[in-house]
């Protein structure tokens, strides 16, 4: 009879699949990760209880920061091919008499929420860094006599009309900016919106309010 | 596949030390340990980046007809609990009809009160003028997360939705806030509207009136 030899070896395991796999999800998650673009204004939103998150594409937004200024934001629109910011920077020049090079606009593209006067946009694109940028970041003017902030939400809401509007307002900001701005909202017939909050559970008790 | 074979086996001229055929392997463990913390990483940031938003509906500015609309609540008296937002987070409140006059406000002033943003403050008011309403959505989403009416959350909602549309009872709240008040007041107000399931609330300008309440009113 063959004698049956035990083999004595420590067990392997294989973990080659597990990294291939490993390494698949996070090149997965790397990729679909948009990190939170750079805004050009920190604002402390209030809480709310609301679940809703937030559309990521096509929309417009609207800041409101601690110390009232308005600042800006607006996307390509449902896909980058329509060049909404491009179209809607076009108009905004020919509004105030300001001319943009292809490669303003180029740029302009790519940038973020902004809070700039159309007299200082020409510099705030062409400046080098973040810190430059924020020098011209003084706050969209939103007065009547002279409103920009309803020019831009106007031309983009003619070049896209299927936009979003959001508000994203700073807790300590005055109600009294909160309302010109749901006003500029509201002449561009926009009265369904969202306002950006953070999720704060709420727990009620029926019995402690009988 | 990663392992490595190394041929170990050219010592021949060392006579009896031969050298022992092995393979290398790489310990893997620590690579696996770091990519599965960088998963965890960017799959809990994906999640979690994207802000909330709560929708407001505000009436448009000039409404082209009020035509007969059955949705159009009535105006009574004694459901329309009036909200005024000031500053240092302060609410004062009061049911009933909006001054007109200074008659108005001489019997308004007797019945306005201040609150907070504080549980016990509107909310319990809210409530208060709410619970039949209130009651009726709480146990219908009750029994749904409970199982015991297996509907969809499409049809719950729906069922919420018709709750609030066929309320008679509930309170017609009027949201006004004055110069001094926060945008966070606003914003905690409408909050509590929905924590409390409030079927018609609307946000209308303050009149003079109750401003010279809110003058009045005891510190």
């Amino acid at each position: 009879m063959a004698k049956l030899k035990v083999k004595h070896s420590t067990p392997h395991i294989d973990m080659t699949p597990m990294v291939d796999l490993f390494t698949l999800l996070l090149t997965f998650f790397m990729l679909t990760t948009s990190f939170k673009p750079t805004e050009a204004v920190i604002v402390d939103t209030p809480n709310s209880i609301s679940e809703t998150t937030a559309p990521d594409k096509n929309m417009m937004m609207i800041f409101i920061s601690k110390d009232n200024k308005l600042y800006y934001s607006f996307d390509n629109g449902k896909d980058s091919t329509s060049h909404v910011r491009v179209k809607v920077l076009e108009e905004m020049g020919k509004q105030y008499g300001v001319n943009f090079t292809e490669k303003e606009k180029e740029e302009f593209e790519k940038l973020g929420s902004f809070g700039v006067k159309m007299e200082d946009m020409k510099k705030w694109i062409n400046s080098k860094d973040a810190t430059e940028r924020g020098k011209y970041n003084t706050g969209i003017p939103y007065d009547s006599t002279d409103n920009q902030l309803n020019k831009w939400v106007l031309y983009t809401r003619f070049h896209n009309q299927t936009v979003q509007a959001a508000v994203k307002g700073d807790a300590l900001a005055d109600y009294e900016t909160a309302k010109k701005v749901f006003d500029i909202l509201l002449d561009n017939k926009l009265n369904k919106f969202n306002l950006t909050t953070n999720l704060e559970k709420v727990e009620i008790k029926v019995s402690d309010y009988k | 596949m990663a392992e490595i074979i190394a041929n170990e086996g050219g010592g021949k001229s060392h006579g009896k030390k031969r050298a022992k055929k092995h393979s290398t392997h790489i310990d893997m463990t620590p690579m696996v340990d770091l990519m599965s913390l960088l998963i965890t990483f960017f799959m809990l940031t994906t999640a979690f980046s994207k802000p909330k938003v709560m929708e407001i509906i505000l009436p448009e500015k000039d409404p082209i007809e009020n035509n007969e609309n059955e949705d159009q609540a009535e105006f009574i008296g004694s459901r329309t609990l009036n909200l005024i937002l000031s500053g240092d987070d302060k609410v004062y409140y009061y049911v009933g009809k909006p001054p007109m006059n200074d008659e108005d406000v001489a019997t308004i002033q007797t019945k306005f009160q201040k609150t907070d943003y504080s549980k016990d403050g509107i909310r319990k008011i809210v409530l208060k003028m709410n619970m039949l309403l209130y009651e009726k959505v709480d146990s219908a989403t009750q029994n749904v997360i409970t199982g015991k009416s297996k509907i969809s959350q499409d049809s719950l909602l729906s069922l919420i939705k018709n709750f609030k549309k066929t309320d008679k009872k509930g309170p017609l709240v009027m949201i006004k806030a004055d110069k001094k008040a926060k945008y966070k007041n606003i914003v905690d107000v409408i909050d509590e509207m929905s924590i409390c399931n409030v079927a018609r609330y609307a946000i209308v300008d303050i009149n003079k009136y109750e401003e010279k309440l809110i003058i009045l009113a005891p510190k």
